[in-house]
């Protein structure tokens, strides 16, 4: 994975939204204008045409959920290794968020337990991706830590391996995240936007 | 000291510790990080810039080296 193949990706994420939106815009436009009974069709129509993008983007929020930790020394343990690899203000955001900040190649990254946030440069597009360590049973920091190392190592590599689950706008994907998450978010674009 | 640690279920578990100017502890922490690869960890070397690096030899310079599990999507 490229920035050049990631742009393309993102676009082509794009206009399958646009596809599945536009048809049922101009639907129910054409209802509208057809007779008054069938505006309630029409609006039916608008209110799919906003939810399809909204059901991908919570898809894509899906992807830095908390998963439940495993026993709590192992839990402590687990977060004093993933401390200790990262820097103060990544401690921190982590302490708050449950997300790493790392920036990388091909933007900023937010990474969870089970996923990463990938904001590009200029902090407008963001890409979801489904990705986790194959040991189910690892305490929290574990599970972040090897996200984190795999990132380092290989950051083309980690796009290519991790599902894509959902490319677009980050102020769609901002309001399905948890509100304890969306400050890396916020984060993360600051970075981005500072990156261009 | 350099350390080769690995990450499971216990948060993290120290393999080895070794010095340079101590060629029994480097052997054995050769041995256990052959071990450990060939149980299928990948081991990293976390550089204090916040790089990483995949490596399957054990660099005796490194401060840390980590032993962590394969990623897959989904």
């Amino acid at each position: 994975m490229d920035d050049r193949r990631l742009r393309r990706r993102t676009q082509l994420w794009t206009l399958t939204t646009v596809g599945h939106t536009v048809p049922l815009i101009l639907a129910a436009g054409f209802l509208a204008g057809l007779a008054p009974v069938t505006v309630p069709v029409a609006v039916v129509l608008l209110v799919h045409a906003w939810v399809i993008p909204e059901l991908y983007a919570s898809r894509g929020a899906g992807v830095v959920r908390v998963r439940p930790s495993v026993e709590a020394a192992a839990h402590r343990r687990s977060l004093g290794l993933l401390g200790d690899l990262v820097g103060h203000d990544a401690r921190e955001l982590h302490r708050r968020t449950g997300l790493v900040l790392e920036p990388g190649r091909l933007g900023v990254w937010v990474v969870g337990e089970a996923g990463a946030l990938l904001v590009r440069p200029g902090g407008r597009v963001v890409c979801c991706y489904c990705v986790h360590a194959t040991d189910p049973e690892l305490p929290t920091g574990d599970r972040v830590a090897h996200l984190l190392l795999a990132l380092r190592a290989d950051e083309a590599g980690f796009a290519t391996v991790a599902n894509l689950a959902f490319a677009g706008a980050c102020w769609r994907l901002r309001r399905r995240l948890p509100a304890i998450r969306r400050d890396a978010l916020v984060q993360a674009r600051i970075r981005a936007s500072a990156a261009m | 000291m350099p350390q080769l640690i690995r990450m499971d279920r216990t948060g993290h578990t120290t393999l080895a510790e070794w010095t340079v100017q101590d060629p029994a502890a480097v052997e054995a922490a050769v041995a256990a990080l052959h071990a450990e690869l060939d149980n299928g960890y990948f081991a990293v070397v976390s550089r204090p810039d916040g790089t990483a690096e995949q490596v399957r030899e054990l660099p005796v310079d490194a401060q840390l080296v980590i032993l962590r599990r394969p990623i897959a999507g989904g």
